[in-house]
């Protein structure tokens, strides 16, 4: 396969990664906490997804906005009854209930909701391949990148252009003092949440269309390679995230093409632990600026 | 206007604040004074609700503060500049003086508000779009000022203005602080820079180690013995 193939398929891999990569770092940046229950969010957002198309028979738009919503309400509603009540704790303790949050979503969804078994996506478009000269993409590769930078094209405005985004971006650079502007911090830990939730939610949709397996333990590989853009773009900053998310999602499909299939996953840690070293900050990050 | 009785704060076994008591009048500046460690901070932030006192009572025109989250004091009237500033460093200088009126809702009222702060610090007119990260420290310090003006406050609380500025610098931010007063904005001023700080005052309290040993008129304080010998060195 050609070179511009690879990157069309790696882009359509990273973009998937930086939506989830969003939830953290926004997360992080406003409390300090890496939400280990963020993958499985992606995961519930496929389920709604999967279960609005089925069970309501909607078509893809409004499976996409109820997955987004869903989870949006998901996650406002973890961080209000387990995060909430520890945000003077120790770091140890929510970063715990964060790993406690995560196991109860799959375990629960397991046990209780949908069993361990995969399921299949529906198909939701005709796939529909499309020839260009050598390079061929399919219908789905197209929505799905087009839905990734709408959303975060939305995102993008709503941070850096509205009076919520000025609050959310005051909030994380010191939750004290933006709490003296008359800034309800509550309020705005909720909407980072809903935001990074709904675009987790998102992407479950966009990959359930292009993997169409989903299980309730599909969260795990998809959460930890976002993670890790996330860091690698520099924890806390947003355009990091995205960058580190499509940075990864070429990474990885690149080493699969020319290097190894096996080894796709290791490559991407090591490449995480090189510029790690190199860049404690993360490509985006700026030197550590811990607050007093 | 401002009441605080028998004020208590422990930072876990550490009691830093011992039964203090103050009262700021409208139209007033009180300073309160004391070296490094004394508990002027504390007071402040537990004013601001930012920590939680563990007894004592504090009163804004009769109204009780305790239990009113942080974010709702700008609301009633009482602005804080906090000890560093603690300016949005990564936003402009512009989104830090709107994130100072967030809650107004009067655009006109704003738009004096932006002419008025403007007025008073010119340097901030010309560093509109500049990352707040990049001023300097008394443009920060004037940032921070201008910042608590925007939210209109009866009362501001203003937290070592002094604090590493050079003394002309300082200078000028007292005698904004004398101005911001004039125009009917009631001040509570901490300060280490007694001497500064009590040429400005109405009414002066000194903390030593939490615990407030002297107060009394500012122009009394400036010429007590003990006071002078203390914190005024031999100025
Ligand atoms: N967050 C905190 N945790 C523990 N001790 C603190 C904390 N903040 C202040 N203190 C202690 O409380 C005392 C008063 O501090 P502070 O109010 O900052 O004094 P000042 O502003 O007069 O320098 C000091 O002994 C200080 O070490
Ligand atoms: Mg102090």
């Amino acid at each position: 396969m050609s070179l511009i193939q690879q990157l069309i398929n790696g882009l359509a891999q990273g973009s998937v990664y930086a939506l989830i990569a969003v939830g953290y770092t926004m997360v992080y940046g406003i409390i300090r906490l890496i939400n280990f229950a963020h993958a499985d969010i992606y995961m519930m957002g496929a389920f709604i997804g999967y279960f609005a198309v089925t069970v309501f028979h909607v078509p893809f738009l409004p499976a996409l906005l109820l997955a987004m919503i869903g989870c949006a309400i998901l996650g406002m509603t973890i961080e209000k009854i387990a995060y909430k009540p520890l945000r003077k704790s120790p770091r140890i303790v929510l970063l715990i209930t964060a790993m406690a949050m995560s196991l109860i979503l799959e375990h629960g969804m397991a046990t209780v909701v949908v069993g361990p078994n995969p399921r299949p996506f529906p198909e939701l478009f005709k796939i529909n391949i499309i020839h260009l000269g050598p390079v061929q993409i399919n219908n789905v590769q197209i929505i799905n990148l087009s839905v990734a930078i709408i959303l975060v094209l939305i995102l993008q405005y709503i941070v850096y252009k509205t009076k919520t985004g000025k609050a959310m971006r005051a909030t994380s650079y010191d939750m004290e003092a933006a709490q003296l502007m008359g800034i309800n911090i509550n309020n705005i830990v909720s909407i980072t949440f809903a935001i990074g939730s709904s675009l987790a939610g998102a992407a479950g949709v966009l990959v359930g269309m292009m993997y169409p397996r989903i299980d309730p333990y599909m969260g795990m590989m998809p959460g930890l390679k976002a993670f890790i853009a996330a860091v690698l773009g520099g924890i806390g900053v947003l355009p990091g995230a995205m960058f580190g998310g499509i940075l990864i999602g070429l990474c990885e499909t690149f080493t699969k093409a020319y290097l190894s299939t096996k080894l796709s996953d290791a490559i991407v840690f090591s490449l995480l632990i090189i510029i790690l070293i190199f860049k404690p900050a993360g490509l985006l990050g700026k030197p550590t600026r811990e607050k007093v | 206007m401002l009441k605080v009785k028998g004020l208590n704060v422990f930072y876990g076994a550490i009691h830093a604040l011992h039964d203090i008591s103050i009262e700021v009048n409208e139209g007033e500046i009180v300073t309160l004074i004391g070296a490094n460690g004394a508990g002027k901070t504390s007071t402040l932030r537990a004013i601001s609700g930012l920590v939680a006192p563990k007894s004592g009572e504090i009163t804004y025109n009769g109204t009780s503060l305790s239990g009113v989250p942080a974010y709702n004091l700008v609301n009633m009237g009482i602005a804080h500049v906090p000890e560093g500033r603690r300016i949005f460093a990564n936003l402009t200088v512009m989104e830090n003086l709107e994130l100072g009126a967030f809650n107004r809702k009067d655009k006109d009222g704003i738009k004096r508000d932006f002419d008025m702060v403007f007025d008073k610090f010119p340097r901030l007119k010309e560093r509109t779009w500049q990352q707040a990260g990049t001023l300097s420290g008394g443009e920060q310090q004037m940032l921070a000022t201008a910042r608590a003006l925007m939210s209109r406050p009866k009362m501001i609380l203003m937290d070592e203005p002094s604090m590493g500025l050079a003394p002309l610098l300082v200078r000028e931010i007292f005698t904004i602080i004398q101005e911001i007063n004039k125009t009917g904005t009631t001040v509570l001023l901490v300060e280490q820079n007694a001497h500064m700080a009590l040429s400005i005052a109405h009414n002066a309290y000194v903390l030593e180690t939490g615990k407030i040993v002297l107060s009394g008129s500012a122009d009394d304080l400036l010429h007590d013995e003990a006071v002078r010998n203390a914190y005024l060195g031999e100025c």
